[in-house]
C-alpha cells in the first residue's frame, strides 16, 4: 500500500511515531508529479525548494500539531500565495507573483499543511472540461484521452493520480463537484461564506467558494475543518460556529430523509449513470434511510440564470485586468483606451472573452432588466424550491453531472452544449447550499460522482451521509492505472 | 431578437476589448445562440419577485474607521508593467 492510499488519520498516526517523515512525504509527493504530470498536466508551477524547506521545518516541529500536519497539498491557481506565482491558467497573468496570501493559504499553513503548487484550471475558472487553460488541457488520470472536467481539473486530477494528498479548488457552478465526479474524487462546495474568498480571483463574487478536494470524505472534513470560518477581509464572509466535522462521520444514517428530484434525472442523463445513483439509494435504504422523490420544478431554467449572472458578475469582476497594475500589457499603445483594449484582447483565450461580452450584453442599457434582473429574480425562486424540500427532508440526492468524463476537443465549439455539463451542479450553487460530489461506482470504466446536497452551513449532515455511503461501497478505494 | 456584428462592435467597446473580424462573427453566432436560450426564463412569471444577489442575510458589514498596516509602494508596486518615481505609469491622457 502506498503512502498515498492512507487516510490522514492514520498518516497523522504515522508521522506522530516518527514511522514516516514529512520530508519523506514530500518527496514522495515530488515523485509522483516527475512520474505521471508529462502525462496529465496537473501543475502550472512547483514549489520545490519551498516545499522541501517547509517539510525540513516541520520534521524539527516539537510543539502541537495542527491538524493537517506535513500533509502535501496542491492549491488551485486561482488562490494566491505570496510570491508564489499565480496565473489563473491565464495569459494575462503568466508572470504575476502576488504580494499577499489568500485566507484559505493562511489557514493551511496555520494547519501545518505543505504547498507543492499551484494546480491548473480553466483560465479565471470559466470551463467544465480544462480546455480553456491557456497552457494546456489537464487529462484525466482514468483515460488521458478524456478531459478531467472543469474548472478545478488540475485539484481533481492532481489527487486522483495521487500526486497531493488533497487539493483546494473553487467551485462557481459545480467547479468542484464536476471534476471530483469526472475523475473519481470528493469534492465539497461548501455553503456561500463558510471559507472565505478574500485572495481568490473574483469570477462570479455572489457564487464563488473554495472547498477541498480529497480521497475520501473523512479526509474532505479534516480540510473542511481547517479552512472554514470568518475572516473579516471577506465581507460576504459569515460569522457562523464551525462544529467539529470529524464528530459528525458517525457512519449512522437511520432515518435519514433523502430527497430525490425527478428533474436531475432527465433524458440528458446518461442511463449508466442514473444506474449508479439508483444503486447508491439502495445502499441508503440497506442502512436505515429513507427516500422519497420530490420536484425541484425551477431546475431547467437554472442554466439559463446561472450563465447570466456568472456572466454578468464576471464582466464586471474582470474589468480590473486593464494592463496597468498587473498582468500583461500591450506593446506601444497609443493611448490608454488602446491600451486597455489591446491589453486584454492579446491576454484574454476565447471563452473568458465570449463571457465578458455575454454579461457586459446583459448589463448594458436596455437589456439590464430583461436579462440581469430576471435571472435574479429566477435565483429566488430556485432558492425557494430548495427551502420547501428542505422544510421535510435533510439531502437531496442526484447524480453530479449528466454523463462520465468525455473526450478532449468533443465539446470545444459547442459553449451551449458544455454550459449543460452543469446541469446538475448550478442550483446548488444559485442557491448557496453545501454540496459534496463522491464517488458511486464507474460506467464504462469511468468514474461515476453522487452528488448529496444539504441545508445551508448543514455541511456536517452532508459529509455524514457521505461518510456513511463510503463506509458501505469500495467505490472510493479505486483508482486509475496510470 | 438577433446580435449583429454591429451589436458585438458596441459591447466589445463598453467591455474594453478589441475583436478580430472571425471573433465578431463567432461572437455574434455564439451569444445569438446562448441567448435565444436564456429567453426560456421569460415562460416564468416573475412579477413581484423579489431579486436574489446573493444568498446571505447580511446586510452592509460595517468596521470602525481605524488606521491599518497597508503595503509599502514598492510592494504595490512589483507587478506594474511600467513605473516611475512610485507610481504606475500610464500613456498620456490629455493630449
Amino acid at each position: 500500500m502506498s503512502l498515498f492510499d492512507l487516510r490522514l488519520s492514520e498518516l497523522h498516526n504515522r508521522l506522530h511515531h516518527k514511522e514516516v517523515s514529512v520530508s519523506e512525504l514530500v518527496e514522495a509527493s515530488l515523485k509522483r508529479i516527475e512520474e505521471t504530470d508529462g502525462k496529465i498536466g496537473a501543475f502550472l508551477t512547483l514549489d520545490e525548494a519551498g516545499a522541501k524547506k517547509r517539510a525540513s521545518e516541520l520534521d524539527g516541529w516539537t510543539g502541537e500539531r495542527g491538524l493537517l500536519f506535513g500533509l502535501p497539498a496542491g492549491i488551485k491557481d486561482n488562490i494566491v500565495t505570496e510570491g508564489l506565482r499565480t496565473t489563473c491558467a491565464s495569459k494575462f497573468l503568466a508572470n504575476y507573483d502576488p504580494i499577499y496570501d489568500a485566507g484559505v493559504v493562511g489557514k493551511l499553513r496555520d494547519a501545518q499543511a505543505v504547498t507543492i503548487g499551484k494546480l491548473n484550471m480553466d483560465e479565471f475558472a470559466m470551463g467544465g472540461s480544462n480546455e480553456n487553460s491557456a497552457f494546456r488541457p489537464v487529462r484525466n488520470p482514468w483515460d488521458t484521452e478524456r478531459v478531467p472536467g472543469g474548472s478545478s481539473g488540475g485539484s481533481a486530477a492532481s489527487v486522483a493520480a495521487g500526486q497531493v494528498y488533497f487539493a483546494l479548488g473553487s467551485d462557481t457552478g459545480g467547479s468542484i463537484r464536476q471534476p471530483a465526479a469526472y475523475c473519481g474524487v470528493v469534492g465539497l462546495k461548501p455553503t456561500y461564506g463558510l471559507v472565505s474568498r478574500y485572495g481568490l480571483v473574483a469570477f462570479a463574487s455572489s457564487l464563488d467558494q473554495i472547498g477541498p478536494i480529497a480521497k475520501n470524505v473523512e479526509d474532505a472534513a479534516f480540510v473542511l475543518q481547517a479552512i472554514a470560518g470568518h475572516d473579516a477581509r471577506d465581507s460576504t464572509s459569515a460569522n457562523v460556529d464551525i462544529p467539529d466535522y470529524s464528530a459528525a462521520l458517525t457512519g449512522d444514517v437511520k432515518g435519514l430523509r433523502i430527497a430525490v428530484p425527478k428533474e436531475y434525472f432527465g433524458p440528458g442523463i446518461d442511463p449508466q449513470v442514473k444506474e449508479r445513483v439508483l444503486e447508491a439509494l439502495k445502499v441508503y435504504e440497506s442502512m436505515g434511510a429513507v427516500w422519497e422523490e420530490v420536484s425541484l420544478p425551477h431546475t431547467e431554467y437554472a442554466v439559463a440564470t446561472y450563465y447570466l449572472l456568472a456572466s454578468s458578475e464576471a464582466s464586471s469582476n474582470l474589468a480590473r485586468f486593464d494592463g496597468v497594475r498587473y498582468g500583461v500589457r500591450a506593446d506601444n499603445p497609443a493611448n490608454l483606451l488602446d491600451l486597455y483594449r489591446r491589453s486584454r484582447s492579446e491576454g484574454f483565450g476565447p471563452e473568458v472573452k465570449r463571457r465578458i461580452m455575454l454579461g457586459t450584453y446583459a448589463l448594458s442599457s436596455g437589456y439590464y432588466d430583461a436579462y440581469y434582473k430576471k435571472a435574479q429574480q429566477v435565483r429566488t425562486l430556485i432558492k425557494r424550491d430548495f427551502d420547501q424540500v428542505f422544510e421535510k427532508f435533510d439531502v437531496v440526492v442526484s447524480p453530479t453531472a449528466p454523463t462520465p468524463a468525455f473526450r478532449l476537443g468533443a465539446q470545444v465549439d459547442d459553449p451551449l452544449t458544455m454550459y449543460m455539463n452543469d446541469i446538475c451542479t448550478i442550483p446548488a450553487s444559485l442557491a448557496g447550499v453545501p454540496a459534496i460530489s463522491i464517488p458511486c461506482g464507474l460506467a464504462d470504466g469511468l468514474p461515476v460522482g453522487l452528488q448529496i446536497i444539504g441545508k445551508p452551513f448543514d455541511e456536517a449532515t452532508v459529509l455524514r451521509a457521505a461518510h456513511a455511503f463510503e463506509g458501505q461501497t469500495e467505490h472510493h478505494k479505486l483508482r486509475p492505472a496510470l | 431578437m438577433s446580435i449583429t456584428v454591429k451589436d458585438v462592435e458596441h459591447v466589445a467597446n463598453l467591455a474594453r476589448l478589441e475583436l478580430s473580424e472571425a471573433e465578431k462573427e463567432q461572437f455574434a453566432g455564439q451569444l445569438n445562440a446562448i441567448l435565444e436560450y436564456a429567453e426560456k426564463l421569460n415562460e416564468l412569471n416573475t412579477e413581484g419577485i423579489e431579486p436574489t444577489s446573493h444568498v446571505l442575510p447580511l446586510y452592509n458589514v460595517m468596521r470602525e474607521d481605524e488606521v491599518r498596516p497597508s503595503l509599502p509602494a514598492e510592494k504595490a508596486l512589483s507587478n506594474a508593467p511600467e513605473e516611475e518615481d512610485g507610481h504606475f505609469k500610464v500613456p498620456a491622457v490629455l493630449e
